[in-house]
């Protein structure tokens, strides 16, 4: 007989260490589209996106935890984009959002 | 004579705006200021946002103006508060102001421009201000820029740099509710200039709302994030604690993605907010009309028209006496109410 599951188990952290994440990837984004630095998480890009609409994707989110060097996941997140461009379109920051999907899903294949 | 003598009380920006004011209006203004020379707080300024202008420049084009005009200044001169009694520009209106040991300065209309404090980061023990070396105040980091001897404790440059906006500000913790303001641009303006110093440090800042309300302050901002490389993090930082190599731990919520966050700098600023000075309980109580708003600053009798004014006859305010504000508005204050207090003596002398 094996062991009664009681539903316990030991939870992953998920708190963020900025001394252990790698910037790097993030910050070589950052440098291909220079302006999505001025990005201030105001969530229009999500609010409009088709995708999110239809399923959990959000965009916003995952761009700001790739900028924080969170990057698992951010890669398959990105293939929910369809590229319409309408977060482009609504940009406050004027960022070429649709260049951030393709920088994300160029340098972050590997998490 | 003493009719035409109106008292500024404080020699900062307001104040000698104020003064520079009444002298081209033929009035005898008469500034006492604490300290030992004019300049208020702008003394230990370096420079000025959102333009960097340096803040000497403002500061010597006032004083330069006030030599000029030959406005009298006691300085070392502390004031009590309002007197009253006969002789005022009408029946039961101030006289002029208490000194020390009693003195009496005979005036016919009062300018409270004494300022504000600012606020003593230490009350925030949780920060380590004054418990670990490399935790600064933004005053410092004025200071230590004015002295071009922006570094660590040991000398050294920092790598990794976080600024603490809100210290003694949004904070019913320490009695605090108020914004002041200020310090969101003053942080962004500083984290620009520690970037001249330090290309190669990481440069973080913690905000609860990053509140622009200037001209050009939103250009300041975005350029602080897109050519200074600044990373902007929403979320209070609820604690700075050592590590074994002698850094300082911070942690904070990164509320926009909603998971906590630590990581380990050398160098923490805690951008200090504007306190009512100690000084204002004292004076509303010396004079019938004046009071003091939740927030301790003086209140004015109202908030548009009545901006300079107190509830007092011939008593008036400029700057940050009653609220947080910027160079740029206290000057423009002190004008305000040096008119308002030459029309009062005009209309008073009639009565």
């Amino acid at each position: 007989m094996g062991a009664v599951n009681f539903g316990y188990g030991i939870s992953a952290a998920r708190g963020m260490d900025l001394d252990r994440n790698d910037l790097g990837p993030a910050r070589e984004i950052a440098d291909e589209v220079p302006e999505f630095r001025a990005c201030i998480a105001c969530g229009g890009c999500t609010a409009t996106c088709t995708a999110g609409n239809l399923t959990s994707f959000n965009f916003r989110m995952v761009h700001t935890l790739v900028r924080r060097g969170e990057y698992a996941g951010a890669y398959r997140e990105m293939n929910k984009c369809m590229l319409c461009g309408k977060c482009r379109l609504v940009c406050p920051r004027g960022i070429n959002t649709r260049g951030v999907v393709m920088q994300i899903k160029r340098k972050l294949g590997d998490y | 004579m003493s009719s035409k003598r109106i008292v500024v009380i404080g020699g900062g920006p307001a104040g000698m705006q104020a003064a520079l004011s009444l002298a081209a209006g033929g009035l005898k203004p008469v500034i006492v200021e604490r300290a030992g020379e004019l300049g208020g707080k702008l003394k230990e300024w370096h420079r000025l946002f959102p333009s960097m202008t340096e803040a000497n420049e403002v500061l010597t084009r006032l004083t330069g103006e006030i030599a000029e005009a030959g406005v009298e200044v006691m300085l070392h001169t502390e004031v009590e508060g309002i007197a009253l009694g006969e002789g005022g520009a009408h029946d039961g209106a101030p006289n002029g102001v208490v000194l020390a040991e009693g003195k009496k300065l005979p005036a016919g209309a009062v300018i409270v421009a004494s300022g504000f404090d600012i606020f003593d980061a230490r009350q925030k023990e949780e920060y380590g201000y004054h418990v670990y070396d490399n935790v600064f105040t933004t005053v410092d980091i004025e200071r230590m820029l004015n002295g071009d001897k922006v570094a660590l404790s040991d000398g050294t440059a920092p790598r990794r740099i976080a600024f603490v906006h809100c210290v003694g500000s949004r904070d019913e913790k320490v009695n605090q509710r108020h914004c002041s303001k200020v310090c969101c641009i003053t942080a962004v303006k500083q984290a620009m200039e520690l970037r001249e110093r330090f290309p190669e440090a990481e440069i973080y800042s913690f905000y609860m709302d990053i509140r622009m309300f200037g001209p050009g302050y939103e250009e300041l901002y975005q350029q602080a994030q897109q050519e200074s490389h600044i990373n902007f993090i929403r979320g209070r930082v609820s604690e700075a604690s050592p590590t074994i190599d002698g850094r300082i731990q911070i942690k904070a919520e990164d509320t926009l993605v909603g998971r906590p966050l630590k990581m380990s700098v050398d160098m923490v600023v805690l951008a200090v907010g504007m306190k009512a000075a100690a000084g204002n309980e004292k004076l509303a109580a010396s004079c019938d009309g004046l009071s003091l708003a939740p927030s301790g600053f003086l209140a004015p009798r109202d908030m548009f028209t009545g901006c300079v004014s107190s509830g007092a006859a011939g008593v008036f305010y400029a700057g940050t006496a009653t609220a947080p504000k910027t160079i740029g508005e206290c000057i423009a204050e002190g004008a305000m109410a040096a008119q308002r207090a030459a029309e009062y003596l005009k209309s008073g002398a009639k009565r």
